[in-house]
């Protein structure tokens, strides 16, 4: 885990001071509105439909136990009692007052967080795999060099007027579990003789114009990258476009010059600053490297692991949907949903952070990360710890047998409580997910990523769900549009819109009846929902959404 | 033509707590819309929502709300005025946990 150095905490300090005083000033009336937003923003403060609005950063979604515990006291102290984990791995608060926001901001920086550039145009909070240190497959822990950017891009001078928001992730793993595609730009850790540099992706986005991104660099060296990160962000500060604020993303930036141009200014660009890098970015690397040196993992007897896995069905129910691969002999990687049954997608209530908190402390090495779905890793348990660590977790309502099923739905804050909103979320995703849990079907579906957005914004990356549902206001009425065939992987791909959309009483009826076009087309209960749909296509579908309706709207 | 004018309800969000408020005719700002002015007239809806835009001491965001008159005072024609009025639907937290005669 990276360490505040001084100059991070006192430029957190001095932020937080700063606000503190533009605070007051607005109280008093010495700054309006329209002066007083763009300072709020910069600090991730929101209005939003209730209340205001604050966006905390989890950079590249890691936590240690003190930190996860001040966000629960947080939750208590000033808001109502819970926090909702995002999509870009952020938590944010759903109702502080605003003359208790530079209490909590001071309250975040006792345990070396904040919410800077968490709103604005700007480079936001950079993402990672949540696997990041801990799986099987990776080439190297991504963590290091996302929090090289982090420190690169933080109120950096040119980047702080950018023609909009930017957001980076990075994976270290060829299996992408960071949707590296679907961001401005995109990292993947590669290995070529032996040396480890960067795929550079860039130009992805969802939102009202979804783009899968392209590839700009195949191999960028360590020593190049952050001069080639920043060349690419000063060439799209430079032609992006600032007069339609949704032409002004770079995927749009990129698909209206084209990768070959873009590459070549960024060659350019490359050129002169590359120079002005004289290897403190490096020497710098190194020592967060170290930071983020591996726990020291113990060798023990996996028994305890073994009997409980063959006598207890609801224990071998929980690890067999919720485990996954650990780099270390004898560990697993341990998936906590926040997707009860009828519970809300990545809520938590301060009593179950703290649960978190003691599990990470004394059985996951004191780490814990949050993933894009709106979930809680502890990436490092010993297995002989997983019965002892799967009772807490069941007192608690932590327990759900659920990653990558059905009701492990990603969602949105939706109209709930997003200004921009234009359609609930949130009960969509509730009572889809008590539906199959009624049903009994979720495990016999398999692997099935529904993820739901209310708004054309995507923050519930629905471009991406095998099956996604945007919400929307047609005349006044909340309806339902649906895309099947999205991927957010390493095989990205945008779903297809199936047709008309349905109407909040209709969505559930019709999100049953795609389902049970799979369960009766697939060749075997092995083929899973989106390969079945890439080989039958969408007519089956279609036909089981609409015709069916037709008929019964006939009779 | 111009489309005939619906009645209306100026609201915003209190600057201090983020709540949703509504002005009412005596020149307050209430938490209910059941207490709120339904202006009827588009002349006295522009001065009323000036009016309101000249408080931002007090509040933020200030907008015209389309209503329907109704017994119990006025009633959200959209959707999204009905969640301000009552809070979210996950949770009873907002206005609808707040007692209805503060």
């Amino acid at each position: 885990m990276y360490n505040y150095s001084e100059f991070d905490a006192a430029f957190v300090a001095e932020r937080n001071r700063q606000f503190r005083q533009q605070v007051e000033r607005r109280i008093s009336g010495a700054l309006t509105e329209d002066e007083f937003k763009p300072l709020r923003l910069m600090n991730g403060l929101y209005l939003q439909l209730h209340a205001y609005m604050l966006r905390v950063a989890i950079p590249y979604g890691t936590l240690d136990s003190a930190k996860m515990r001040q966000l629960a006291y947080i939750a208590e102290r000033w808001d109502k009692g819970y926090g909702h984990f995002t999509t870009r791995q952020n938590i944010q608060y759903n109702w502080p007052k605003l003359r208790d926001v530079p209490d909590m901001l001071e309250a975040l920086a006792q345990v070396e967080m904040h919410a800077i550039q968490t709103s604005g145009n700007t480079i936001r909070n950079v993402t990672a795999d949540h696997f990041a240190g801990a799986a099987a497959d990776e080439i190297a822990d991504p963590r290091p060099v996302a929090e090289l950017i982090r420190q690169w891009s933080t109120d950096h001078p040119e980047f702080q007027f950018l023609p909009r928001k930017f957001k980076i992730a990075v994976t270290g793993s060829p299996n992408d579990r960071a949707v590296i595609k679907a961001h401005d730009i995109g990292l993947q850790i590669v290995d070529r003789d032996g040396q480890q540099g960067y795929r550079v992706i860039v130009g992805g986005g969802l939102g009202r114009t979804p783009m899968i991104g392209k590839i700009l660099a195949e191999f960028i060296t360590q020593d190049d990258l952050l001069p080639y990160l920043d060349s690419v962000v000063s060439v799209w500060n430079q032609i992006g476009r600032r007069d339609n604020k949704y032409k002004s993303r770079i995927k749009i930036t990129v698909h209206e010059h084209g990768i070959d141009d873009i590459r070549q200014r960024v060659e350019a660009r490359f050129a002169l600053v590359r120079p002005s890098f004289g290897g403190i970015d490096v020497a710098l690397f190194d020592q967060i490297k170290a930071a983020f040196a591996p726990p020291a993992f113990r060798s023990a007897s996996t028994d305890d692991y073994q009997t409980a896995y063959s006598a207890d069905p609801v224990f071998r129910a929980w690890c067999d949907t919720n485990l996954a691969d650990h780099r270390a002999p004898g560990y697993a990687i341990v998936q906590i949903s926040l997707k009860a049954h009828g519970a809300t997608p990545g809520d938590a209530t301060a009593d179950q952070m703290r649960v978190l908190a003691d599990l990470a402390e004394f059985y996951g090495h004191d780490e814990l990360r949050i993933s894009h779905e709106q979930n809680v890793i502890l990436p490092h348990v010993h297995k002989s710890d997983l019965p002892a660590v799967h009772g807490i977790l069941k007192k608690h309502g932590l327990a759900t047998a659920n990653i990558g099923l059905i009701s492990d739905i990603i969602a949105c804050p939706g109209m709930d409580y997003c200004a921009l909103a234009t359609a609930r979320s949130i009960p969509i995703a509730q009572q889809i997910a008590t539906r199959f849990d009624e049903l009994k079907l979720e495990h016999e579906i398999g692997d099935l990523k529904i993820k739901i957005s209310g708004c054309i914004n995507a923050c519930g990356h629905h471009h991406v769900g095998h099956i996604g549902i945007l919400g929307l206001d047609r005349a006044g009425v909340e309806n339902y549009q649906v895309t099947l065939g999205g991927d957010h992987t390493q095989d990205a791909a945008l779903g297809q819109r199936t047709g008309p959309g349905f109407s909040a009483d209709e969505i559930i009826p019709a999100i049953e009846r795609i389902v049970y076009t799979y369960l009766e087309n697939r060749h075997e209960a092995s083929e899973p929902f989106l390969q079945t749909f890439r080989r039958i296509g969408m007519a089956p579908f279609k036909a089981a959404l609409y015709d069916k309706v037709n008929a019964y709207a006939a009779q | 033509m111009p489309q005939a004018f619906t009645p209306k309800v100026v609201t915003a969000n209190a600057l201090l707590e983020g709540d949703v408020v509504y002005q009412t005719s005596d020149d307050r700002w209430t938490r209910h819309l059941s207490q709120a002015e339904v202006i009827t007239d588009e002349a006295n809806a522009n001065l009323r929502l000036l009016m309101a835009e000249g408080q931002p001491d007090e509040v933020v965001g200030v907008y015209l709300a389309d209503v329907t008159p109704g017994p119990d005072g006025p009633e959200p024609t959209h959707f999204r005025e009905e969640f301000r009025r009552t809070g979210p639907s996950n949770y009873a937290h907002g206005k609808q946990a707040e007692p209805a005669d503060v």
